[in-house]
C-alpha cells in the first residue's frame, strides 16, 4: 500500500511582495551623508542614485546629493573605471568636498570593477588635483545591491570609513566614539548631549543631526555643515571608549571593533537605547567610561518616565503590537514594550538576520512569558499573513505599513525609516529617556484615540 | 554663476537673447554632475505602472522594485495589483549562477496568487550582465498560464529615461491588436500619455464623453489589459506627455493605421485646443461634434474665468521656475503662468529633444535660461540669481526651492492634486497662490531684510492704552 505523502509546510513565495527592507548601497549614502563635507557617490548607472536620493529626501525633506559614476552601456562592456575617475574628478572640483564616499551597485560589482583599485588609481593619477582640491578624503566601500540590505549598507559605510580613516596618529582629548546606528537627526542631537553632560566630547559617526536636518539658508550650501568632522575621524583610535548600539550587529561588521583591534580603544556594545532598561544601560556605560555619576536632569527624565509608565499602565495593559523595521530597532521596541505590558507579538524585520531572534529573546524573556513570534527575512506579504491572526491592536514601524493599518483599522505609530506619509520624521527623538518618554505618550494617546473613536459616548475625559 | 556649470555642459545651458539659440540635448548624463534624471527601468516602470490588473514583477535586486512602490499618484477605478511591489528579490547565488529559474517560480507562484490579466517582466542592470533569458522564461510562463507575460526590456544603464519609455511602448504593443475591435465608435479614441494622477484622466474623459466622443483604452492611467487589447480599433490616438508614449503611437499608426494627435491638457489654452483639435477630426463623422465641443470650452471657462481672475490679482509679475522630466509639460507650464500674469524664469528639462527647446525657445521672454539634464547646483545658483517666487518640480527639486526660501509647486507624478483640464488649471492657481503667498517666506534668511518690521518688542505700552 502507499503511503500517504506526508503533509509539507506551504512553500514560501519566492517573489518579495511589498517589501520589508531597502538595498545596501542606500544605507551606504546615509552613513557617508553623516561626514563632515562629505559627498555619497555611487559607482553604477545613474538611476540608483536618482531613485535614492527621492527616497531618501521624501523621508528628511532636505536637499540630499547623491553623485553617480553614470555609467552607460559601452562602460558595463569595458569597464567603469574611466567614468568613476572622472566623476570622481567632477565632483572634486564642483563640490569642494572633504570626504567622497564611494558604494558600489549590482552592476559594477557584476563586471568585476575592482573599485579599490581604481580609486588608488585615481589617488595617482590626478595628484596634483587632488592636492589643489585640499586632499579629499575617497573612502570606497563593497555594497553590492543583491547581498544583504540597506542594513548591511550602513555598517558597512561606517566600518569602512573607521578602517580607511582612523588612527592613533593625532591625539584627541577626553572623547568618546559612539556609533549609534541609523537614527534620527533628533536622537544625534540628544544623544550628543547626553555624552557632553557626562564631561566628554562625543564624535558620533555618523552624524546626520545638521546634514539631513539643517536650517534654512540664504545662499545653498553645495554640502550642507555639520556632520562628524574628518579630523575626529582621524582621532578616533586614540578616544577613551567606543560606544556602540546594536544587538544585531555581527562583530564582523562593527566598526567599534576595529578600532580595538587595531588601537585598543574599548569597545562597549550596548542595546540602542530605548525603553528605561536598555537606556539605564547606555547610562551605565557612560558612567563607567567617565567615572561620574549620571547628572541630576537625567535622574530627573528617568523619574518622570517611571511615573508616566505608571500612570499609563492600564490604557495599554496586555494590548498586542507589531512590530516591524530595522533589526536593531525592532529589537529596541521590544525591550521598550514588554516593560510597559504591551505585547510584542510579531517581530519582524526584512533584513536578514542570524543575531535578530537571540536578541528579541534577550530583551523579553525577564518579563514575558511566552516568546514572541519573531521573523527575520520577511516582507509586507509575510508580515500580513502572520499578523492577522494574532489580531494585533496597533502597529509600529515605518510607514510602508499604512495598508495593514487601514485595512485592521488600528492604529500605525510611524518610527524607522522610511516615513513617507507624515511630516517630521527627522525630528522624531526615540531614544534615551526623554525620546521614550515621547514615545510613550504617543503609544498611550493612540491607544485611547482607537478606542474614543471607536466609542459611540463621545468621551470627552478619559 | 559660470563657475557652476561644467565645461562639459555649457552647450546644455542657453539664456534666450544673449547668443543665437543653439542647445546639446539627448547626453549621457555626465559622471559626477548629480543629474536629477533617472534611468532605463524608471522609464519603463513609470509608463507601465498605471496598468492596474497587470501582475508588475521586477526581476532583479530589491532597490529597483522598492524604490518604486507606489510612488505614483496613479489612481484606479478597479483593481489594485499595481500599487504593490514584486521582485524577485535577486541574491548573490542567483548572480553567479543565473536567475531565470527563481524568475519562473516567482513568476508563476505570483500568477496563481494575484490572477492577473497580463504580466509585465521589467529587465534590470543586473540581468543584463548575468545574461538571463528574460523572454524565453516569459514565453514559458505564457504557454503554461495563458496570459500574457512580456518581457520589458528596461536594462538600466542601456541609455536613459527615454529608452526606458521606447521598451514601455514595445511592451504595450505586444499586447494592442489581440482581441476584438468589434462595437467600437468611429468616434473613438486613445488616450496615451496620460496617467491618471490625482484622478485626471477621469476630468479628459468627461470632456469626451461630453463631446461624444468614446473612449477605447486609457494608456496608460487607470489602465487595463483588455482595453491595450483592443486599442487598435480607436479611430485616433491623443498622445499627451512627449516622450512617454509617443513610440507606441507611431507604431500603432505604422501598423493599424491610427493616426494621432499631440495634445495636452495642462492650462486653459492648451486644453481648449487640444479638445478643438479632437472635434475637428471628428468633423466629417459627427458635424455636430464642433457645437458641442463649443459650448463644453464655453462653459467650462465661463466658470473657470471669474475665479482665475482672483488668483491673478494676487500673482501678477511673480516670478516662476520650472523644471520638469519631459518638455512637452514644460510648453503648458509656460502657457498657464503666463495666464496667472507670472513670468518664467528659468525653464528646463530632464530629456527634451532639440524641438523641445527650440519651441520652449520661441515662447519663452527675452532673458530666460533654457537648460537639459540640470543638477542641484545648476538649479539653485539660477534660483538664486532670477530671485523667483517658485519653483515648479518633483521630490527631487522640493527642498532646493524650499531651503532657499522659495515657494513650490509638485508637478510631477506624486502629486496629489488634479492640474488638466479646465478645473486644474484652476487648481494649479490654487496650488501657486497657496505657496506664493504664504507669509512664511518673510522668516526665512533670503527674505527677512525685506520684512524689517517685526512686531512691538514690548506691549507694555498697548495694554496700557487699552487699559486707559
Amino acid at each position: 500500500m502507499k503511503s500517504k505523502p506526508l503533509k509539507t509546510e506551504k512553500e514560501p513565495y519566492v517573489a518579495t511582495t511589498d517589501s520589508c527592507k531597502q538595498c545596501a548601497p542606500l544605507g551606504a549614502c546615509l552613513a557617508f551623508k553623516g561626514v563632515e563635507g562629505s559627498v555619497p557617490f555611487l559607482h553604477g548607472s545613474q538611476g540608483c542614485a536618482t531613485y535614492m536620493r527621492r527616497y531618501v529626501i521624501s523621508h528628511f525633506r532636505e536637499p540630499l546629493d547623491i553623485a553617480s559614476s553614470s555609467l552607460g552601456e559601452k562602460h558595463a562592456i569595458y569597464g567603469g573605471g574611466p567614468n568613476l575617475k572622472l566623476g570622481l574628478k567632477n565632483v572634486m572640483a564642483k563640490y569642494h568636498c572633504g570626504l567622497i564616499g564611494v558604494a558600489t551597485t549590482c552592476l559594477t560589482e557584476t563586471i568585476g570593477d575592482d573599485t579599490p583599485r581604481l580609486v588608488k588609481e585615481f589617488r595617482n593619477e590626478f595628484a596634483d588635483e587632488l592636492e589643489c582640491h585640499g586632499n579629499p578624503s575617497i573612502v570606497n566601500v563593497s555594497t553590492p545591491s543583491y547581498a544583504g540590505s540597506h542594513v548591511d549598507g550602513f555598517h558597512s559605510a561606517v566600518r569602512a570609513i573607521v578602517d580607511q580613516l582612523a588612527s592613533n596618529v593625532q591625539a584627541v582629548e577626553n572623547t568618546l566614539n559612539l556609533f549609534p546606528g541609523f537614527v534620527s537627526p533628533a536622537d544625534i542631537r540628544y544623544l550628543k548631549e547626553i555624552v557632553h553632560d557626562f564631561g566628554i566630547n562625543p564624535v558620533v559617526l555618523p552624524d546626520i543631526s545638521e546634514t539631513l536636518d539643517g536650517p534654512a539658508a540664504a545662499e545653498y550650501e553645495k554640502i550642507p555643515s555639520g556632520g562628524t568632522p574628518i579630523a575626529s575621524i582621524k582621532g578616533m583610535g586614540t578616544a577613551l571608549s567606543s560606544i556602540e548600539f546594536g544587538r544585531c550587529l555581527a562583530n564582523s561588521m562593527s566598526a567599534a571593533n576595529v578600532l580595538e583591534d587595531r588601537f585598543n580603544v574599548r569597545s562597549r556594545r550596548l542595546g540602542t537605547p530605548i525603553g528605561l532598561r536598555e537606556t539605564d544601560i547606555f547610562m551605565d556605560a557612560l558612567e563607567e567610561v567617565t567615572c561620574r555619576e549620571t547628572p541630576v536632569k537625567y535622574e530627573l527624565e528617568r523619574g518622570r518616565l517611571v511615573d508616566s509608565y505608571v500612570d499609563g499602565h492600564k490604557y495599554i495593559s496586555g494590548k498586542k503590537a507589531v512590530i516591524y523595521g530595522d533589526p536593531d530597532m525592532v529589537v529596541a521596541l521590544a525591550s521598550f514594550l514588554t516593560e510597559i505590558g504591551i505585547k510584542p507579538v510579531l517581530c519582524a524585520t526584512g533584513a536578514k538576520s542570524q543575531l535578530f531572534k537571540t536578541a528579541i529573546k534577550a530583551v523579553t524573556e525577564e518579563i514575558l512569558d511566552e516568546i514572541p513570534k519573531i521573523l527575520d527575512d520577511v516582507d509586507f506579504y509575510d508580515i500580513e499573513e502572520t499578523a492577522e491572526e494574532l489580531k494585533p491592536d496597533v502597529l509600529i514601524g515605518s510607514s510602508k505599513g499604512y495598508k495593514l493599518s487601514r485595512k485592521w483599522n488600528i492604529p500605525l505609530i510611524r518610527l524607522g525609516f522610511p516615513i513617507h506619509d507624515r511630516f517630521g520624521a527627522q525630528r522624531i527623538c526615540q531614544l534615551g529617556y526623554k525620546g521614550t518618554q515621547d514615545l510613550f505618550d504617543m503609544i498611550v494617546n493612540a491607544v485611547i484615540q482607537a478606542k474614543q473613536d471607536r466609542s459611540p459616548i463621545g468621551y470627552t475625559y478619559i | 554663476m559660470t563657475n557652476t556649470i561644467f565645461a562639459e555642459r555649457k552647450d546644455q545651458v542657453h539664456r534666450k537673447g544673449e547668443e543665437p539659440f543653439q542647445m546639446a540635448c539627448d547626453k549621457e548624463s555626465l559622471a559626477g554632475a548629480v543629474s536629477q534624471r533617472a534611468c532605463v527601468f524608471c522609464g519603463s516602470r513609470v509608463v507601465l505602472y498605471p496598468i492596474t490588473d497587470a501582475l508588475h514583477l521586477v526581476h532583479g535586486p530589491i532597490g529597483c522594485a522598492v524604490y518604486t512602490w507606489d510612488i505614483r499618484g496613479a489612481l484606479s477605478s478597479g483593481l489594485e495589483l499595481h500599487r504593490h511591489s514584486y521582485s524577485t528579490d535577486l541574491q548573490e547565488s542567483d548572480v553567479i549562477f543565473g536567475g531565470e529559474d527563481k524568475l519562473y517560480r516567482a513568476l508563476t507562484q505570483l500568477i496563481d496568487r494575484i490572477n492577473p490579466k497580463a504580466a509585465f517582466v521589467y529587465s534590470t542592470c543586473i540581468v543584463g550582465i548575468i545574461g538571463d533569458d528574460l523572454a524565453g522564461v516569459c514565453r514559458k510562463v505564457e504557454r503554461e498560464k495563458g496570459i500574457p507575460v512580456i518581457p520589458v526590456e528596461s536594462e538600466g544603464f542601456k541609455g536613459n529615461k527615454r529608452a526606458g519609455y521606447n521598451a514601455a511602448c514595445r511592451a504595450m504593443f505586444q499586447l494592442v491588436g489581440t482581441a476584438s475591435t468589434d462595437d467600437i465608435s468611429p468616434l473613438s479614441v486613445n488616450i496615451l500619455g496620460d496617467f491618471n494622477l490625482a484622478g485626471e484622466i477621469w476630468i479628459v474623459r468627461e470632456y469626451l464623453e461630453r463631446m461624444g466622443v468614446h473612449v477605447v483604452a486609457n494608456i496608460t492611467g487607470d489602465g487595463r489589459v483588455d482595453d491595450l487589447r483592443r486599442a487598435h480599433g480607436a479611430a485616433l490616438n491623443l498622445v499627451q506627455c512627449s516622450g512617454s508614449t509617443i513610440d507606441l503611437a507611431k507604431m500603432m499608426e505604422e501598423k493599424y493605421g491610427v493616426p494621432f494627435l499631440r495634445v495636452s491638457y495642462f492650462g486653459v489654452e492648451d486644453m481648449a485646443d487640444s479638445l478643438y483639435k479632437i472635434a475637428d477630426f471628428f468633423k466629417d463623422v459627427d458635424p455636430q461634434v464642433m457645437e458641442r465641443t463649443k459650448a463644453l470650452v464655453r462653459d467650462e471657462l465661463s466658470e473657470l474665468y471669474p475665479k482665475l481672475k482672483e488668483y491673478r490679482k494676487a500673482l501678477e509679475g511673480k516670478k516662476a521656475a520650472i523644471y520638469v522630466g519631459g518638455a512637452f509639460k514644460a510648453f503648458s507650464l509656460v502657457k498657464a503662468f503666463r495666464h496667472l500674469g507670472m513670468t518664467v524664469e528659468l525653464v528646463g528639462s530632464q530629456t527634451g529633444t532639440e524641438e523641445d527647446y527650440k519651441e520652449l525657445h520661441e515662447i519663452t521672454d527675452p532673458g530666460t535660461i533654457i537648460v537639459d539634464d540640470s543638477n542641484p547646483l545648476e538649479l539653485s545658483s539660477f534660483l538664486q540669481e532670477k530671485d523667483v517666487d517658485i519653483f515648479v518640480g518633483g521630490v527631487k527639486e522640493r527642498p532646493i526651492a524650499y531651503k532657499l526660501g522659495v515657494g513650490f509647486c509638485d508637478h510631477n507624478h506624486e502629486r496629489k492634486e488634479a492640474l488638466e483640464g479646465f478645473v486644474g488649471m484652476l487648481n494649479f492657481a490654487k496650488e501657486v497662490y497657496s505657496t506664493v503667498m504664504s507669509p512664511v517666506w518673510r522668516f526665512t534668511p533670503r527674505k527677512r531684510a525685506l520684512y524689517s518690521k517685526a512686531l512691538e518688542t514690548d506691549v507694555c505700552h498697548e495694554i496700557k492704552a487699552i487699559e486707559n
